[in-house]
């Protein structure tokens, strides 16, 4: 399988007022294979966040190289990176990050305000529909957020980041917020996309059991992939 | 590039906090409101001004003889003798923008008695019908004389309503009575409308007009000049129409005769009024009337007129401007709501950005780009603005038509204002949107998404 993903000794450092910067990440190489689905490990403060907001063109890396897809993305404008965060990725939020008093159905079908190919209005709801449906939601398609459970949420959050068709879904913390019941569905949820779809996932935690679901795992420590520390 | 999806989008934004939303268009309803009601009060002010002005006389023109300087000595305005009825009809003929014109003569001090009672009117005025076109009189009560009692001198007089007051009871009708002004008899044609004090502050109620012809036959005692000039010297003109003396011609002395070599006509007239067709034509009136009467006059290029034409214009302008500065005051006033209302829409917009940091992280997030950003902000604020706007319209017609009534103050529609309005409000959502929504747009996503 191609890589999707391939870092070479990328950096990023913080320059917190005048003085003299933090290193977050300190030379992470690694790669991702197309339909893996990796869960990158570590503790708060490892640099993991960092890490995932780099891989999903929120952030820019201060060193290093970034391949996506084959392409050098290290240096890619912020329009551009806006339009990769719109075509190729979906996110999936720690606190979900619906917007209040706003349909479960208006809100899958936010990321779709931003398409620079616009495709015809009934095509879209359709598809968000059959989203929702397939996360098990059919009947709360009108629900406002607060109307919703935190599992339920999570589901529409999942949903928002596939209407686009993403090839690599970013998770951060999905379960972070959510009992041990709700975690579990939530995270076959996300075997099953990998398993049903072929859709890249990474999945960033703390949390060992997520890794029970993942086909690789990478732990990342004090800024570098550490290899083999568990399992 | 501002698809019907941002509209759509912003005005979702808007309707999720409507109570907030209306709070804040509120202050662009009241600065547009009081916009609108200021220009429209302010077009009826000027409207009523001018009307007013109108209604004293702003059109009109008064065509003198310029003064007989004799020896260095000038006897004063309208001494000279060379108007005469000829050159009114002529400027009524070849005059387009003049509307009317009639001679006047009017004499003081004449005592108007009718049984019992007297009243000395300020002045007795003598003209034409047109008399009453060219002062934009109205009757309030029985008719004009007509031009067939100027043909015949008849002794038909029109009372203003002081002197109606002052000979007839309450509610008695003047018209068909009798009164007599200087020993004559005349009947009562009809009574003047009333009309306010003129620009001097003289009760305009105040007079009775009769026939020019009466009085230069009947009445005037100085003669055809009814001159304003009361002394009670040898002058030429004094007796010469006389009604207590058949003496037609006085004797004049030498000097007299050297002095004055003007034929006496039995046409001569002291003065004439006309009025221009519109405010507008003052000008073109005036220049007619001096090309016709240069004509008529026989006076070679580069002379100088033996006549003077005046107008009321430069009282007009100052009144005006008077007028136009206290509306633009008014609009001042207004404007610096507006701005205070403006200011209310940016504090909002502020408020807003910052409460909803997070959806702009994951709009962001998403695949927005920080131009989708701004956009969207800037739209939600126009769109306030705008619809505050639109109410504020409808708010200050209501206002000026309330107003109209209540306070019986004249208002005018005023499209400009309402046009005006619009784009004001348009730009101060532009304006005033822009740095709230520029910094929503320079919000870092990863930040954003993690604001508490």
């Amino acid at each position: 399988m191609a890589n999707l993903i391939e870092l070479k000794d990328l950096r990023k450092t913080y320059r917190l007022g005048g003085g003299e910067g933090v290193e977050v990440l300190k030379g992470v190489s690694l790669s991702i294979a197309e339909g893996d689905l990796v869960a990158l490990m570590g503790a708060s403060g490892s640099g993991k966040s960092t890490l995932m907001n780099i891989l999903g063109f929120l952030d820019v890396a201060t060193g290093g190289d970034y391949f996506f897809d084959g392409r050098d993305v290290s240096r890619l404008s912020a329009n551009d990176r806006a339009d990769i965060r719109n075509e190729r990725i979906g996110f999936v939020f720690q606190n979900f990050n619906l917007l209040a008093r706003t349909s479960a159905l208006q809100n899958v079908l936010l990321p779709l305000e931003y398409q620079r190919k616009r495709r015809p209005k009934a095509e879209n709801v359709a598809w968000a529909k059959e989203l929702l449906t397939r996360m098990g939601l059919a009947d709360r398609m009108d629900h406002a957020p607060a109307q919703l459970s935190g599992g339920q949420q999570q589901r529409v959050a999942i949903a928002r980041a596939l209407v686009n068709r993403p090839r690599i879904l970013f998770a951060d913390e999905p379960t972070g917020n959510l009992d041990s019941k709700t975690t579990d569905e939530i995270l076959r949820m996300f075997r099953r996309l990998n398993d049903e779809e072929g859709i890249t996932i990474v999945l960033v935690t703390h949390d060992a059991e997520v890794c029970d679901y993942a086909k690789t795992t990478i732990h990342i420590k004090d800024g570098q992939v550490v290899e083999g520390m568990f399992r | 590039m501002i698809s019907l999806q941002v509209i759509v989008t912003a005005l979702n934004a808007l309707r999720r906090n409507i109570l907030r939303s209306v709070l804040t268009m509120l202050g662009i309803v009241i600065g547009i409101a009081s916009v609108i009601a200021m220009m429209e009060i302010g077009a009826g002010a000027s409207g009523q001004i001018a009307a007013k002005i109108a209604n004293m006389g702003s059109d009109v023109l008064m065509i003198s003889p310029v003064a007989i300087s004799s020896g260095g000595v000038s006897a004063g305005s309208g001494t000279s003798v060379t108007l005469t009825t000829d050159d009114v009809t002529a400027i009524r003929r070849d005059c387009p923008s003049v509307k009317a014109v009639t001679p006047v003569l009017s004499q003081g001090g004449i005592q108007v008695v009718r049984g019992s009672r007297n009243w000395s009117p300020n002045r007795i005025e003598s003209g034409t019908p047109d008399y009453l076109v060219v002062q934009n009189w109205e009757i309030s009560d029985g008719a004009c004389f007509t031009e067939r009692d100027v043909a015949a001198s008849a002794t038909v007089c029109l009372l203003g309503q002081t002197v109606v007051d002052e000979l007839f009871d309450n509610g008695e009708s003047a018209v068909g009575q009798f009164v007599r002004l200087n020993n004559v008899t005349f009947k009562v044609a009809g009574v003047l409308a009333k009309k306010g004090t003129n620009l001097m502050g003289m009760d305009q109620n105040d007079t009775a007009i009769i026939p020019w012809t009466t009085m230069q036959s009947r009445l005037a005692r100085g003669g055809g000049m009814a001159s304003t000039a009361t002394s009670s010297g040898d002058y030429s003109r004094k007796n010469k129409y006389p009604i207590t003396s058949v003496q037609y011609y006085p004797a004049r002395d030498a000097t007299q005769t050297a002095n004055y070599p003007m034929p006496i006509r039995f046409n001569n007239i002291s003065r004439i009024m006309a009025s221009a067709t519109s405010s507008d034509t003052v000008q073109d009136a005036i220049s007619e009337i001096s090309e016709t009467l240069r004509l008529r006059h026989k006076i070679a290029d580069g002379a100088e007129d033996d006549f003077e034409v005046r107008n009321m214009s430069e009282l007009i302008d100052t009144i005006t401007s008077t007028s136009s500065l206290m509306t633009s005051l008014l609009l001042i006033v207004a404007l610096i709501s507006l701005v205070v209302g403006g200011v209310g829409i940016m504090n909002i917009m502020f408020v807003s950005v910052t409460e909803r940091t997070r959806e702009i992280g994951l709009r962001m997030a998403i695949g927005a780009r920080s131009s989708d950003i701004l956009t969207q902000f800037l739209v939600e604020s126009v769109i306030l603005c705008l619809s505050g706007g639109i109410f504020g319209i409808a708010t200050g017609r209501i206002a000026s038509v309330v107003i109209s009534s209540v306070l019986n103050w004249p208002t005018a529609t005023s499209p400009t204002a309402i046009a005006m309005s619009v784009a004001v409000s348009a730009g101060i959502g532009i304006i005033f949107g822009f740095y709230p929504a520029w910094r929503a747009s320079k919000l870092n996503p990863i930040d954003a998404l993690r604001y508490e």
